[in-house]
């Protein structure tokens, strides 16, 4: 029994290294600057599947208020140290950066990862990020 | 109290899983608080209830810590505190990726009568827990646990593998076990209209955990397995229930049992906390 083991500690120790490496290696782009130079080039120009789709909005404003709106504020204003979703950058933003934002997070800077909700619910949150923009 | 009087809840929505852990960390500055329970009975004892309290904190957006405190009754014996363990989870990559890693640490301090299970490892066994309630509180257990979390997100579905290494403090082998789950949301798209018991906001899966025998003897031989479907249901007011049945595959596991759950969550009581000390 001991024989596996002698494989399998080492396969784990191999796993934790590489994670921790690639983990150093995305901190220091992230870190600099605006989250939208990280954005990757592919996931930049995606297209939202649900723009101008009038259910996704509501569906859009009612997820906002049920994960986001603790932290942002119920009118996306903002809370304290939390920035406010009405932004230069938040604006010039694409689609597929927000997108991005809210799979990813930006976890050293507070934001959390929204990737366990679904695609779907995620597009739909950008169809209301974009439509608050304008107001 | 004055804290989760003014708190406004938030949810979570995380996969219903008992005993696998995800990459989802809390979010940072919110607190969860959940009472887990186990009901089950070895085939030669008493039916039993062990429960857990949970307390747990996002400190960073890449660090979880937690607290539960646990006990059990059993019938016709006795009902008792059995101890706490204390567990943090740091996750070393800060983006998403196709396999998320999580490096949980935990420190447990409980007594032989422990019934949560909140793990399978080693050769844990039903027969295991037909000791007294008397005989079994005398045994302190002094453990360490490490658990290497793999996970993934596909299609809103969720796939999470935990490799558990566990040792007792007092001289005892390293004792192993592991926990998959499975899981997706029963709606994937968000309905316009505000819902409470609406299939978005279901999540059902599946879960299998087990032991894997010690340092010195690794292998599935007289360890215990489960296999364990679940359910959640989160509602929009920041609560959630969960409940699962488990079925034993081993002679050494329980035939049956029965957990289920509940959970609070209350976002920015650190920055409540900040405000009031400032």
């Amino acid at each position: 029994m001991g024989s596996r083991l002698r494989y399998i500690v080492p396969v784990m120790a191999a796993a934790c290294i590489l994670c921790l490496a690639r983990g150093s290696t995305h901190g220091k782009t992230g870190m600099s600057g605006s989250w939208l130079k990280n954005v990757p080039l592919h996931a930049g120009t995606r297209t939202n599947p649900y723009a101008q789709d009038q259910d996704a909005l509501a569906a859009g404003a009612k997820l906002f208020q049920r994960h986001c709106s603790s932290c942002h504020g119920k009118d996306a204003n903002g809370t304290g140290r939390v920035p406010p979703v009405h932004s230069v950058t938040v604006k010039s933003a694409s689609p597929g950066a927000l997108f991005w934002l809210l799979r990813n997070g930006l976890l050293r800077r507070g934001m959390p990862s929204w990737s366990r909700l679904p695609d779907e619910q995620r597009w739909q949150i950008v169809t209301y990020l974009q439509s608050i923009q304008d107001r | 109290m004055l804290v989760l009087a003014f708190a406004a809840p938030v949810s979570a929505a995380d996969p219903p899983y008992f005993v696998t852990y995800t990459h989802h960390m809390e979010e940072p500055g919110a607190l969860e608080l959940a009472l887990e329970n186990l009901a089950g009975r070895p085939q030669a004892g008493e039916r039993f209830l062990g429960s857990l309290l949970e307390v747990e904190y996002g400190v960073k957006g890449w660090w979880t810590t937690e607290f539960y405190f646990s006990g059990q009754g059993t019938r016709n014996d006795s009902t008792l505190f059995t101890g706490y363990r204390w567990e943090n989870r740091f996750r070393p990559l800060m983006g998403e990726h196709w396999i998320n890693p999580v490096l949980y640490v935990e420190f447990a301090n409980l007594s032989g009568a422990d019934k949560t299970m909140k793990e399978v490892v080693g050769f844990d066994s039903q027969f295991k827990q037909n000791t007294p309630n008397a005989e079994a509180r005398v045994e302190k257990k002094r453990e360490i646990e490490t658990k290497l979390i793999l996970s993934s997100n596909f299609k809103g579905w969720n796939l999470s593998e935990n490799l558990i290494a566990e040792k007792n403090l007092a001289n005892e082998p390293w004792e192993f076990g592991y926990a998959v789950g499975v899981a997706r949301p029963l709606a994937l798209k968000a309905s316009p209209r505000p819902c409470r018991v609406c299939t978005e906001n279901f999540r059902a899966g599946v879960e299998f955990y087990g032991g894997l025998g010690t340092r010195h003897e690794f292998g599935l031989r007289d360890t215990s397995h489960y296999v364990a479907p679940t359910v959640s249901l989160e509602l929009p007011g920041g609560t959630t229930f969960q409940i699962s049945p488990g079925f034993g595959i081993t002679s050494a596991s329980h035939r049956f049992l029965l957990r289920f759950g509940v959970a609070y969550e209350l976002p920015g009581l650190g920055r409540y906390l900040r405000r009031l000390y400032r």
